[in-house]
């Protein structure tokens, strides 16, 4: 006699669907988490760019209800608001596979990128301070990149 | 200009509750589900907990970083990464090895010059 369904089908409830992480991550996966946890680096960085380009169209004390309401009518603000978002949103994603220890320093690089936007866009100047704490963030983040292949 | 504890007490807050955020958002992620992926998003409160821990923590830098040098401030926050560190041992049995340790610390330093840099 020949079942429509196995036992196996009927017992399976909606909760017993595997999560997506119940394997160990393969090599590759751990990869592209670290990849996508560096895009996330570029977006947030481009984040607080925007924000600050619009917060500094902001009238003098402006209230609460002001500040609010002009992230809703202000493109930059808008933006950057929308890139933090997006920037989450990767993070999760990448978070699924690979070590937290791992990927969660590699945010670091926001500084780097910040630093080198703010140069470019607000003409801040950049020191030797600010080159030397570039590179020795940049020197850490490579060090947890090459580990996350022998890890 | 010297940094007032305020700020510090303020900035040191936040990087702990943002801390958290890192742990719920990875507790979520790993409890993604392939099928009704949306809904296993937007029902997980793990991930919701990590989002409001990020927002207090942003606002906790905002109030922190509005005084003082951010040659002290900086280090402060980056030092959330160090807890996260911890956390991952803690609540995910992460190893902590001394390639992380070497990467985290030159992370910090990094951090503190480029806040000297910016002073």
């Amino acid at each position: 006699m020949k079942f429509r369904y196995s036992k196996d089908d009927i017992l399976r409830k909606p909760s017993d669907v595997a999560p997506l992480n119940v394997t160990v991550s393969t090599p590759a996966q751990k990869r592209r988490s670290l990849w996508l946890v560096f895009c996330c680096t570029l977006f947030g960085a481009a984040a607080q760019i925007l924000i600050k380009t619009g917060a500094n169209t902001f009238a003098p004390n402006p209230t609460v209800a002001e500040m609010i309401g002009r992230i809703f009518t202000h493109l930059p603000l808008f933006t950057g608001y929308a890139f933090y978002g997006i920037s989450t949103v990767m993070l999760v994603v990448a978070l699924r596979h690979g070590e937290l220890s791992l990927l969660y320093p590699v945010i670091a690089l926001t500084f780097v990128w910040v630093t080198v936007l703010s140069v470019m866009v607000f003409h801040d100047s950049m020191n030797p301070l600010k080159l030397l704490g570039i590179t020795i963030i940049v020197g850490g983040v490579a060090i947890l990149g090459r580990g996350s292949h022998t890890a | 200009m010297t940094t007032p504890f305020s700020s510090m007490a303020w900035v040191m807050s936040g990087s702990f509750i943002g801390s958290f955020g890192a742990v719920f958002l990875k507790a979520g992620a790993k409890r993604l589900q392939r099928e009704g992926l949306i809904r296993s998003a937007v029902t997980n409160w793990r991930l919701a907990a990590g989002v409001f821990a990020y927002l207090v923590s942003a606002i906790f830098f905002l109030f922190g970083v509005r005084n003082g040098e951010l040659s002290v401030l900086y280090p402060l926050v980056a030092f959330g990464y160090v807890w996260t560190m911890f956390w991952s041992r803690l609540f995910f049995g992460e190893p902590l090895t001394r390639t992380k340790f070497v990467a985290l610390g030159l992370i910090l330093v990094g951090i503190a010059v480029l806040g000297l840099g910016n002073e």
